[in-house]
């Protein structure tokens, strides 16, 4: 088989992976070696469907010994198998590199023979790219769970990030669906990982040669709607992933229908949850960047997010009593919590209000996007002039700013706000 | 203060040397013509030569009166496309010397947000480009081609060198007609008329299919979203993008 098929093969077999990012490392090119990394990562294209490409997303085979129902690799499903050499994908990476289609690679790969001989074939391919050709480029490099530590320990030495996929969001549902695969065998490899990552940076402190290990972190990702965990379930284990195991990122996948497997939602008329899958990634950020708690976001007797409106917008509603924030006064934290005011507005009003007093025209030319924002500050004790509107309105006027991304996901509801919108 | 118009030579150092006159004969600056672009103006015209010297005391004055990220934020704004840079970034220049460290921080005012708003979409601009410029190879040269809104070469100069530190390459921006070149260490960027890129190798038009195929494969049917697509990616990028091109180097249908 030529290199062309089997591209076409691999990258169709590795396109579910959700995660294609070049983050989380600053590395400059050293004299006489190709390739550097940039903290922010760096899109090379979008593809048709909106996402960002950055780095060569292949398996190094679809050859899988496992067996797991949603996958499109399982052993059951009938697909061309094939397998890259080490050598055809160090080649592919350099050319594509040279010519600036990407930022680097990101190899992953289904079960060949066992985790064991696929992490060596994957050790091969990495080791020529770094050693031989001496690529400073991005690699991220997915860990097969069962694969001996010490060969995890080496893919991580080659790597600039890993990642071990958690599949689904409980282990009943791993169970059911991926008899192969067991919750220890993931998380042994996430805590190795965790703990190879500190190990080498208390040693970088110490030796500005130490080798580094997995530099840019650790990630991993699971797949929604295929079972049925709520959206509550899914970000507390979010938020333990991070408290734990220190991860950069969790990335969410929803289900494409792959698979006919009475196990799984039946494929006929079957919609992907995109907007879950949206709603899910806004409540990491909120995690991350915005010091938020999985238990504030969601509560008990909520545990799925209202479709209608951000999960921020839904946080403020239901707390109108910490509202409206005094922009010109509120401290950083306060403001993170504001609909509609992120880190970057955040940061430029605490920068503009120190050289002159802030009006909402002020507002408005710093860049802050009042849509969202309007309707829980006040600038000098005053609201936006002209702005009357009373609380119980308020999500309908939010809910009809989601209108576009609404339309997609949920038609028949579109008319649950619609009477509202206008006034 | 008399109201004057500037003719100058285009250059950074050119305009600087302009402000520099300003003060000197006390004189304020409304609008600036390059040879380039001259036409008629209701105010009495001044040729100002490029002198270095004067270039150098104005610029060197900038960060000991209002910061050092002033003078970045006046040497980004030279770059962007934003019309009459010139006089906004005279006018920012005013009222610094006026206000001090503070006045890059008085984002409300009209003379410092109008230069914000344009570095920011030349920084914007530079860094989609980082990750859209496609380069091909020709005989173990890689060239390549932009058509971008701002200056984004000096910008992008320091990624593409240090990146590709062991290539040769040369990079065409086809809006201001100069080239990017490296070779061996040495960088420029120079003054050019226009670039002719010769036709494609045998292996270079195997990987740019290679490529085309990645493209195409990497999407899910089940999730296409062109608009998203466009949003992150505007068109005015894709006609110097391998992935939109045939091997003819024609618009591809999608």
């Amino acid at each position: 088989m030529d290199v062309m098929d089997k591209l076409t093969i691999l990258t169709d077999a590795a396109k579910y992976d959700a995660a294609c990012t070049s983050s989380g490392l600053d590395r400059a090119a050293r004299k006489g070696s190709l390739g550097s990394t940039m903290a922010a990562g760096c899109c090379h294209t979008f593809s048709a469907d909106g996402r960002c490409v950055t780095l060569l997303k292949v398996l190094m085979t679809n050859a899988c010994a496992y067996d797991c129902q949603y996958c499109v690799n399982r052993r059951s499903n009938d697909v061309r198998r094939t397998t890259f050499t080490p050598r055809e994908l160090a080649d592919l990476t350099i050319e594509f590199y040279r010519r600036n289609y990407i930022e680097g690679l990101f190899l992953s790969s289904a079960v060949l023979v066992s985790p064991d001989y696929t992490t060596e074939r994957m050790i091969e391919a990495l080791r020529l790219l770094r050693e031989v050709y001496h690529f400073g480029g991005y690699i991220h490099a997915k860990a097969i769970p069962g694969a001996d530590p010490l060969l995890t320990q080496r893919l991580g030495m080659l790597a600039d990030r890993l990642s071990v996929n958690i599949e689904l969001p409980s282990e009943q549902s791993l169970s059911l669906l991926a008899p192969d695969k067991k919750k220890g065998s993931i998380l042994r490899p996430m805590a190795q990982i965790r703990d190879g990552i500190t190990q080498s940076r208390t040693e970088l402190a110490k030796t500005r040669h130490a080798p580094r290990f997995a530099p840019a972190g650790q990630s991993t990702q699971m797949i929604i709607g295929a079972t049925p965990e709520s959206d509550r379930h899914i970000l507390m284990l979010t938020q333990g992933l991070y408290d734990k195991y220190r991860l950069k990122r969790v990335f969410y996948s929803a289900y494409m229908p792959v698979s006919d497997s009475k196990l799984l939602p039946a494929p006929v008329d079957f919609k992907p949850p995109l907007l879950r899958e949206h709603r899910l990634y806004q409540a990491d950020w909120l995690l991350r960047f915005y010091h938020f708690r999985a238990e504030e976001i969601l509560e008990e007797d909520q545990p799925d997010f209202d479709p209608r409106v951000d999960p921020k917008c839904s946080w403020a509603l239901r707390h109108m009593e910490q509202f409206p924030v005094e922009v010109s006064k509120a401290d950083y934290e306060t403001l993170l919590r504001v609909p509609g005011i992120g880190v970057t507005s955040a940061r430029r009003i605490l920068v503009a209000r120190r050289a002159a007093p802030l009006s909402f025209d002020t507002l408005k030319k710093v860049g802050v996007v009042l849509k969202r924002a309007q309707y829980f500050i006040t600038c000098q004790g005053k609201l936006l002039p002209g702005l009357r509107v009373r609380e119980d309105h308020i999500l309908g006027h939010l809910a009809a700013l989601e209108k576009p991304l609404l339309m997609d996901a949920m038609p028949e509801q579109i008319s649950l706000f619609e009477g509202e919108a206008g006034a | 203060m008399r109201e004057v118009c500037y003719e100058y030579d285009g250059t950074f150092a050119g305009f600087l040397t302009c402000v520099f006159y300003s003060y000197a004969n006390r004189e304020e600056a409304v609008c600036f013509q390059t040879p380039e672009e001259t036409g008629y103006t209701l105010w009495p015209t001044r040729r100002i030569d490029t002198e270095e010297d004067k270039a150098q005391r104005v610029y060197r004055s900038i960060a000991p009166k209002m910061g050092g990220e002033a003078a970045e934020l006046v040497w980004r704004a030279f770059l962007t496309c934003l019309p009459e840079r010139e006089v906004h970034i005279y006018r920012f220049l005013r009222y610094g010397y006026e206000r001090g460290t503070q006045a890059i921080r008085d984002l409300g005012d009209e003379r410092v947000y109008i230069l914000h708003r344009a570095v920011r979409h030349l920084g914007q601009e530079a860094h989609l480009l980082t990750g859209f410029v496609r380069f091909a190879d020709f005989d173990g040269v890689l060239m390549g081609e932009i058509e971008p809104k701002n200056r984004v070469l000096p910008l992008l100069r320091r990624h593409f060198v240090s990146r590709y530190n062991t290539e040769r390459f040369l990079l065409y921006d086809r809006t201001h007609r100069e080239t990017l070149v490296y070779s061996g260490g040495q960088w420029a960027i120079v003054p050019v008329e226009g670039v002719t890129l010769p036709p494609p190798g045998e292996e270079e038009l195997r990987y740019r299919r290679l490529w085309r195929k990645f493209y195409d494969t990497i999407a899910i049917e089940g999730r296409l979203n062109p608009k998203c697509r466009m949003t992150h990616m505007p068109k005015r990028y894709w006609g110097t993008m391998t992935e939109f091109q045939t091997d003819e180097g024609v618009q591809r249908a999608l």
